[in-house]
């Protein structure tokens, strides 16, 4: 790993003359907005200033963003909160770290079916309640059989483990060769130095073809404006990751890059009683994810599919 | 400027008309209306106003999309007789073809947009200003490919008709080369929008390779029968000639098509439930259902009976003569191969998920509207162009010099030479 996937702006003739033109169209808008639109319009521009709106609109992808772009879009995204829902985020631009690629394990032996990941998820991530959007789902398998189709997705009794059953957490396997990112026809989402699948919520067009392509059922569509309780936001925030959604928008696990890309756990593996998910960097000969690829017998979900999914299950 | 005055004149015809035609459009108008609407609550409320869930994410939109660019490609059946075998009583019609394929193209891209997200970000589409992840996405591909065949069907219909429209031959070394490029590219919309769902490997249904010809069999079926339909019209409607021997062509090519389609319909019914896998999963869902779940059964085992009833007439010569039977067989068809082709092959592809949920999905009454205002807009552009043609090839409207008064009332000059007999 060189240096971390900074978006390094190509000065080729056409970018060059792209952001100028995109600049110029901003101090048009600019302009229009001094004049004639003078204080934050509310409401109007979907709860934005109209200059606000302005720049969102032609904001480019993360990638194609000089760094000044990327701090006026991580402001627009905390002054759209602060308006929208009164609440004081911080949104920032978490860089992969250098020498890492994350990968996951997870102890199926271990795992009782208690969806704790699954609700730290949401809350961490800042799901949509209403929606009831889950990054990671739990299936109940019967004992004897891997065949997912003959899982329970909402399974409910008054306690867990239930005799019989086996537990089977699924969420985005980060594939080293993730269909969905071939399938988006505007590279809104892509694979980041670390083995991140992310998504530009502010790129992506709605279309849902990554859906159709994940293997996993990994990626979820906000069908509508998602909507958190204000007191329940998770305000520290970053852009490819936990930052409020819009409306209209495909949205997935990303590891939870605002922590592990600070060296913390994923919100998953932190909130698992029993110790079934074990996170780290596979690069590192020491890591303890390393340690289960080595003694461990693993298996991944739909390995013929090619995907190359850096997550693995294994039992004891 | 003669183009723009054909412009102008063309436009003039297309809202010349009687009674009835002022109604039909009147019809229409309002269904476009009503579909408005319903679009404009969606963009208001997001597509949760639709039936569609992260488990069924595609669904009505898209089936007609799948189902609307085999129309469009149907086109080229019309052009390979006019322009390779100099069929004269095809060549009559053939400005009529490309019209349809104009209108289904349009409509077709239409039912993308009102499926997308966040339709105010189309432009990050467009190379340059945006990101075009072309040849790596199939959906570039398709936008690609419908982009192009479109232009290629308008130019070639503006370049004829105002070679007519100047009462000159349009020059064949110059369009000729357009119409061997128009129709490969009518072969290649249909199977690029069959990779399309073909090209998921998440999706045991579509991933097979019998998904492409399979595409341009339907095509060839629901196209000719909606051209054999809209060509009767005309003629009863127009003083436009059409030649029963069009028809006849056209319901041939429609007979051997749907016994090809049935053929692999029962390829891939064999396949799969001969020694049944957990890839067959979708199919038995379509077919018979899963754990109780079967919002899809009436559908294709309506379609299953209308293409075997329609296969029926069609393959028998005395039944097929009888043009009552023929269009009782046009109609079943066209609705046999919407319902297979459409909510047949868009849904089971999500049905059961990746991770094996059964989760059902019929679209709403807002979704239906959306989708009839989208239909009409697609028989809208079709009349408009039908009938500027028709006035342009039939000779009522042609060119004049501008000659003081007279200028401007070319529109008005009773009809000269037709083009067609």
């Amino acid at each position: 790993m060189s240096e971390p996937a900074a978006p390094t702006p190509s000065e080729s003739g056409i970018d060059h003359y792209r952001r100028r033109f995109l600049k110029r169209l901003g101090e048009v808008g600019a302009a229009g907005c001094a004049t004639g639109m003078a204080g934050p319009a509310q409401g109007a521009w979907g709860g934005s200033t109209f200059q606000d709106a302005l720049g969102s609109f032609f904001q480019q992808q993360y990638q194609r963003m000089t760094p000044e772009e990327i701090d006026a879009a991580l402001r627009r995204i905390e002054r759209r909160a602060k308006r929208e829902r009164g609440v004081e985020i911080t949104c920032e631009d978490t860089r992969p770290i250098p020498g890492v690629v994350f990968g996951y394990a997870l102890n199926i032996s271990k795992c009782k079916g208690y969806r704790d990941c699954v609700h730290a998820c949401v809350k961490e991530n800042n799901l949509g309640r209403d929606s009831q959007v889950q990054y990671i789902r739990v299936l109940e398998m019967e004992q004897g059989t891997a065949n997912l189709e003959r899982s329970e997705h909402y399974y409910d009794p008054a306690t867990v483990p239930v005799a019989g059953k086996y537990y089977l957490p699924v969420q985005c396997m980060q594939c080293d060769n993730p269909p969905c990112v071939k399938a988006c026809p505007v590279k809104a989402t892509w694979k980041e130095p670390d083995g991140i699948v992310v998504v530009d919520y502010n790129w992506c067009i709605g279309c849902r073809y990554c859906m159709t392509a994940c293997p996993y059922w990994a990626r979820h569509f906000n069908w509508t404006e998602p909507k958190i309780p204000p007191e329940e936001l998770n305000r520290n925030t970053n852009y490819l990751g936990n930052r409020p959604r819009p409306k209209g928008v495909v949205e997935k696990c990303h590891f939870c890059t605002q922590r592990t890309r600070k060296g913390r756990q994923p919100a998953c593996m932190e909130a698992c009683p029993t110790g079934a998910r074990i996170f780290g960097n596979l690069l590192d000969p020491d890591s303890e994810i390393r340690y289960v690829l080595a003694n461990k017998k693993v298996f991944r979900l739909k390995e013929e599919l090619g995907t190359e999914p850096k997550f693995w299950y294994f039992t004891d | 400027m003669p183009l723009v005055r054909f412009l102008l004149d063309a436009v003039r015809a297309m809202f010349r008309g009687g009674r009835a035609y002022w109604m039909w459009l009147g019809a229409l108008a309002l269904i476009i209306a009503i579909g408005l609407v319903a679009y404009a609550v969606q963009l208001r409320d997001g597509l949760v106003v639709t039936g569609m869930s992260d488990q069924v994410s595609w669904g009505f939109y898209i089936a007609n999309f799948a189902f609307l660019v085999g129309i469009a490609a149907a086109a080229v059946l019309l052009v390979i007789p006019a322009y390779v075998f100099h069929r004269k009583d095809v060549k009559a019609v053939v400005l009529l073809g490309e019209a349809l394929a104009v209108a289904a193209v349009i409509t077709a891209m239409l039912f993308v947009t009102v499926d997308i997200g966040r339709p105010d970000r189309l432009w990050h589409m467009l190379p340059g200003i945006g990101i075009f992840n072309f040849p790596t996405s199939m959906l570039a591909w398709d936008v690609v490919v419908l982009s192009g065949y479109l232009l290629l069907n308008l130019a070639l219909l503006l370049y004829v008709h105002y070679s007519h429209y100047r009462d000159r031959e349009p020059n064949l070394a110059l369009y000729f080369p357009v119409v061997v490029v128009a129709m490969f590219w009518a072969i290649s919309i249909h199977t690029v929008t069959a990779f399309l769902f073909s090209a998921n490997s998440a999706r045991p249904f579509w991933n097979v390779a019998l998904l492409a010809p399979r595409f341009i069999a339907t095509a060839f079926v629901a196209g000719p029968a909606l051209i054999i339909l809209v060509l009767q019209v005309v003629r009863s409607t127009t003083r436009y000639p059409v030649s029963p021997s069009v028809i006849d062509m056209l319901a041939l090519i429609m007979t051997v098509a749907l016994q090809i389609s049935l053929f692999f319909v029962g390829a891939e019914l064999f396949t799969d439930f001969y020694n049944e896998s957990t890839h067959a999963a979708s199919m038995r869902y379509l077919y018979f259902g899963l754990d109780g779940l079967n919002a899809l059964q009436p559908f294709i085992w309506t379609a299953l009976a209308l293409n075997i009833a329609a296969v029926v007439i069609l393959t028998l010569n005395p039944l097929r003569r009888r043009m009552a039977l023929l269009n009782a067989a046009c109609v079943m068809a066209f609705i046999g191969i919407w319902l297979e082709k459409g909510m047949g092959l868009v849904v089971p592809g999500f049905v059961p998920t990746p991770l094996g949920e059964v989760f059902e999905y019929s679209p709403t009454a807002l979704e239906l509207a959306v989708s009839a205002g989208i239909w009409a807009i697609g028989a809208l552009v079709f009349t408009l162009l039908a009938k500027a043609s028709i006035a342009v090839e039939l000779g009522d409207v042609r060119y004049r010099e501008p000659r003081g008064t007279t200028a401007g009332l070319g529109a008005e000059i009773p009809a000269r030479a037709s083009r067609v007999s």
